[in-house]
């Protein structure tokens, strides 16, 4: 498996930045299944770096930065790292943010909307379906034998919200990436876990380099795990950024 | 120097999961004519300005980038020369 990965980028590897912050917590597993199970290239940044080391792509990992204190990761959308990160971000690099990162860029304002306390007031952790519904991403290319993919969430505040207006506009540019579905790729009432609007469960801005989503991918790499669809996110990200 | 005092309320076209939540309680508690409980924030601090104008305006902008996420939040706030 790991030979094949490092021949599908051409030569040309990209460098994954993985930011730690005081209270992530899926930093190391990133780290991992970036390292271990993708064999790509990786190293941490702690926040309060201003260099982003010439990091092809940034990732916000899961995690409870500052403690969740006031709003999900309003205070870390403050730390030193985060600078560079917006003005990487808004020149057009990538920054993936997942769950307490998907709450970051919302904070920092590089995607739209906000994200709330679960519907059900439960930190639900379980395994979800998603539905993939925009397939022309960089976080998604090539993705396309897959109606839906098995990943696992694990937050209490992960209920997006969004005005009519933003919404409407996140429909019109395919901005919504990622929905909460069945394992046939239904979406219902009833396979959304915690009261997102539309069941979303990840947004790419309109540019289309930044991509925040709650559910875990790095948690559904490994194969000892039982599932690996998460890999194939971060496959398709390392595949198509020099392509 | 001044005292702050910070309301910050959830606008009310935002669903507030833990005040509904608390409302069950209510409801278990039989007092059947609590409606609509919303649960805000308060936050206090001082400012340490001689100018109250000065004061206004830090406030503000603490508020405005750092302790309400304007999307979906707005704040009130008294300054008290203490």
């Amino acid at each position: 498996m790991l030979s094949e990965t490092k021949t599908a980028f051409g030569g040309k590897t990209p460098k994954f930045g993985v930011v730690v912050f005081p209270g992530s917590n899926c930093d190391h597993d990133t780290y991992y299944a970036l390292r271990k199970i993708l064999d790509l290239d990786v190293i941490f940044l702690w926040h309060k770096q201003t260099s982003l080391e010439d990091c092809d792509v940034i990732i916000l990992p899961g995690g409870f930065s500052y403690g969740d204190y006031l709003r999900t990761g309003a205070i870390s959308r403050f730390s030193p790292i985060m600078n560079e990160v917006i003005s990487f971000a808004n020149k057009g690099g990538y920054v993936f943010g997942i769950c307490n990162g998907f709450q970051i860029l919302l904070e920092a304002g590089l995607l739209p909307g906000v994200m709330i306390r679960n519907e059900s007031l439960n930190f639900v952790c379980k395994d979800v379906y998603l539905k993939i519904g925009n397939k022309n991403t960089v976080f998604t290319k090539g993705l396309d034998g897959k109606d839906s993919l098995k990943i696992p969430i694990a937050h209490g505040e992960g209920n997006y919200f969004a005005d009519q207006n933003t919404l409407m506009e996140l429909e019109d540019n395919n901005q919504i990436v990622f929905q909460y579905c069945s394992n046939n790729g239904t979406i219902s009432i009833e396979d959304n876990p915690n009261g997102s609007v539309q069941n979303i469960a990840g947004i790419i801005n309109k540019k289309g380099n930044v991509l925040g989503m709650m559910p875990h991918p790095e948690r559904s790499t490994d194969p000892v795990l039982g599932k690996t669809d998460g890999s194939l996110i971060f496959r398709a990200l390392a595949n198509n950024i020099f392509n | 120097m001044f005292k702050a005092k910070v309301l910050i309320k959830r606008r009310k076209t935002i669903l507030d999961p833990q005040g509904k939540a608390v409302e069950i309680g209510a409801k278990h508690l039989g007092l059947s004519n609590i409606k609509n409980t919303r649960i805000d924030k308060y936050i206090e601090f001082d400012v340490d300005t001689k100018n109250k104008k000065a004061a206004e305006e830090e406030v503000n902008d603490y508020c405005k980038k750092l302790l309400a996420n304007p999307i979906m939040e707005d704040y009130e706030f008294t300054l008290e020369e203490v």
